[in-house]
């Protein structure tokens, strides 16, 4: 099968609330700089372009459809979208790939969340007929799941806290994150709780923005003579709806993946996980068996700023960047759909073997 | 090169206006249950699905992979949910087959559904968005003007999208999963019916159905040993075009044209009328079908209506070239499984396995979806033999 590397990747800031800009004006700056990062002048200069956005985020059927007007399509382009985070757009485009069809693609991710009200938006996630009817919020099915963690002595608040405080500070050096700052595990217990046991930064924050990549095969990168990481490994998995039939402590579907996508045949430098609520960043790094010689989430992750249908890509992105900089060698990201950690990728990094 | 793939098991539900006797969980595993029966295989057989969808406002469920994975059986399986408008159906069973193309997988699921009973599409589509101009027209208020600029350019006589209204119905007839059942209907009866968007009537435009429709696509060694005769894909191909720009054909959009090269060249194909044996085209709006034919090369430009009306695309009619046996959109119309349908509906072709609707001997076919403004545009063409 092909290698395919990642040359590059950009992402806008993280802000609660990005006004009255739309859907291509989120896109369109971020793309530039994606281009401009690889040297292409648009999106004719690649072979593929696949994105993941969210009608309901918008507020309107065809979210995608806005998207394509920030491409330049014309003459028309291979372009296709799934109605997931971006993560999934960049599987797509890897199987696209794999398939040579494309030897280069373009993904981005976007959406604005502010306008709605997220929490109660996604109780539409759920079983139309039984669960969806009830209203449940995201917040709340994720209260449940911590209180279940507690009461089973599988964490205490202070966990919770301390992984709260390790992404503010990490924060501190990402300029794209929307919260940042050092806050002590006690600054974080003295607030009170905002959905019992959750306080308000055990959950990640309402944010708007937009995130790319250019992928390629590793022939292309280097022609191309970028920087690049490769993806040696990629896969997901989704578990059963029913909350009641799994095991919400544990994430059975992020270690499939992992051992799928080959992540324990090395060391793990640094990971990037998409844990929407603190207590979800714990279930994750031990599903994964990631010990301490891991660096988890140091961009914050989304604690620090959550970019609906990109905040996948862009864990993957944060990885890459890690390892073009030369911190890391090796790297995992990982992404979630659904409630409580329903569905999950996992993706395995590495730098450029020697030429 | 890809690997080969091939579809090797076909489900279809009973298209009809509403099926209230089950949710949507249930309409989508009765697709998938009939595509394992057909391929002679288990849930356990299938290493991901892939499921597709028009806009989640229209039954009102976002993401409805999360919703749905127990019904497709897809507890420990990778699940992915593929969006590109009206041409998903299409979209979607192309992601699925690059699933096993790339070699990453031996065998898949991909479903396509809709419950319109259970939707309001008109809503969906007619959300006032800020800074747009505000459209509550629906699909065919949209396409009205573009079928009157080619009415305009081919001086095409009044009555061909009545006789595709007709053709299709005809066809749907022998085809017991259709939705619309008009064996007797006619040329009066279709000019008859009431005018929706001038000039399209109410029997010129296609139906809301509940329905949904599924494929099980493998790998060449595993559909090499399929009881049933695969269906092998023998090209795919996928293109995009922003909904407006100075200059853009509206009538015979760019996007089309340039899809339909790719995937002719992929399969070898040099002369579509010819060597193709039927086509399944996505023909929601009766004058669709000679904006197709010529957009997709069948017909010289001006001159696709003069194949409708020589019968050339009726299989009642002995025509060389037959344009969507099944009844077609038409007939039948779930949304986000229409375009799935037509890909689904080629595949049954090639297999010799489409009934009353079956063109004797199909060895080559078509399959077309189209979604947006006529921006989004996939399509495969699928062979009895390898290649």
């Amino acid at each position: 099968m092909r290698d395919i590397a990642i040359v590059a990747y950009q992402q806008t800031d993280s802000v609660s609330d990005a006004g009255a800009v739309n859907e291509v004006e989120l896109i369109m700056p971020v793309l530039q700089r994606v281009y401009k990062q690889v040297g292409l002048k648009s999106a004719q200069d690649v072979d593929f372009v696949c994105s993941g956005s969210c009608d309901y985020l918008q507020g309107a059927a065809f979210a995608f459809v806005a998207g394509v007007d920030a491409l330049a399509a014309v003459p028309p382009i291979k372009e296709s979208h799934v109605e997931m985070d971006a993560a999934w757009a960049l599987y797509e485009a890897i199987l696209k790939i794999r398939m040579e069809q494309a030897d280069s693609a373009l993904i981005y991710g976007f959406a604005k969340s502010s306008p709605g009200e997220l929490p109660i938006v996604l109780s539409q996630q759920l079983d139309p007929y039984y669960l969806a009817p009830l209203w449940v919020d995201s917040i709340s099915l994720a209260a449940m799941q911590a209180r279940l963690m507690l009461d089973r002595g599988l964490i205490t608040e202070r966990d919770m806290a301390e992984v709260v405080s390790r992404s503010r500070r990490n924060a501190m050096n990402n300029p794209h994150a929307q919260l940042s700052g050092d806050i002590s595990i006690e600054d974080i217990l003295a607030e009170e709780t905002y959905l019992s046991p959750l306080r308000k930064a055990d959950c990640s924050p309402i944010s708007d923005g937009a995130s790319a990549m250019v992928i390629a095969t590793v022939e292309k990168a280097k022609e191309w003579g970028l920087p690049y990481a490769v993806i040696s490994g990629i896969d997901h998995c989704i578990e059963t709806h029913n909350l009641g039939m799994r095991d919400l402590t544990d994430s059975a579907s992020t270690r499939i993946a992992a051992n799928r996508a080959g992540m324990n045949n090395g060391v793990v430098d640094v990971a990037e996980l998409y844990a929407p609520f603190s207590h979800q960043e714990i279930i994750l790094s031990r599903a994964l068996g990631l010990d301490k010689h891991t660096v988890i989430n140091p961009s914050g992750g989304v604690l620090a700023g959550n970019l609906m249908m990109a905040s996948g890509l862009s864990r993957i992105g944060e990885v890459f960047n890690r390892i073009v900089s030369g911190e890391a060698s090796r790297g995992v990201a990982h992404a979630t759909s659904g409630p409580c950690l329903q569905h999950n990728m996992v993706t395995v990094l590495e730098k450029a073997g020697d030429a | 090169m890809a690997n080969l793939a091939a579809v090797v098991g076909i489900g279809q539900t009973k298209y009809t206006k509403e099926r209230g006797d089950v949710s949507i969980a249930g309409l989508v595993r009765e697709a998938a249950v009939k595509a394992l029966d057909d391929a002679d295989l288990t849930w356990d057989d299938i290493d991901a699905v892939i499921l597709g969808k028009a806009p989640d406002m229209f039954e009102g469920i976002i993401m409805p992979e999360i919703y749905l994975t127990d019904a497709l059986g897809c507890n420990g399986k990778p699940m992915l949910r593929v969006h590109t408008a009206g041409s998903v159906g299409g979209s979607t069973a192309l992601v699925a087959a690059s699933h096993v193309q790339s070699g990453m997988f031996k065998r898949v699921l991909t479903v396509a559904f809709e419950k319109q009973s259970e939707s309001n599409a008109m809503w969906a589509l007619s959300n006032p968005q800020p800074f747009s101009t505000h459209l509550n027209a629906g699909a065919g208020g949209y396409f009205a003007p573009i079928i009157r600029e080619y009415m305009r350019r081919s001086n095409a006589p009044y009555d061909v999208g009545i006789k595709v209204a007709v053709k299709d119905r005809l066809h749907g007839a022998r085809n017991p999963l259709a939705h619309l059942q008009k064996p007797d209907i006619t040329m009066k009866e279709v000019e008859e019916s009431f005018m929706l968007w001038d000039p399209i009537r109410f029997l010129e435009s296609c139906p809301s159905s509940d329905g949904a429709c599924a494929m099980v696509i493998a790998n060449e060694e595993l559909a090499t040993k399929s009881p049933k005769p695969p269906a092998w894909i023998r090209g795919g191909a996928m293109r995009s075009e922003p909904t407006m720009y100075a200059g853009r054909e509206e009538v015979s959009p760019q996007a089309g044209r340039d899809c339909a090269a790719d995937v002719y060249k992929q399969a070898g194909i040099t002369n579509p009328r010819k060597d193709l044996d039927c086509a399944e085209v996505y023909v929601p709006f009766s004058w669709y079908e000679p904006m197709w034919l010529e957009n997709l090369g069948f017909a010289p430009e001006g001159e696709g209506w003069k194949l409708t009306m020589e019968g050339a695309t009726s299989l009642d009619e002995g025509g060389d070239i037959p344009w969507n046996c099944s009844g077609g959109v038409l007939s039948s119309n779930p949304i986000g499984a229409s375009g799935m349908i037509r890909f689904a509906e080629a595949a049954r072709q090639v297999r010799g396995d489409a009934g009353a609707h079956q063109v004797e001997g199909a060895k080559l076919a078509l399959g077309h979806a189209y979604g947006g403004g006529a921006q989004f545009f996939s399509m495969w063409v699928v062979g009895s033999q390898k290649s």
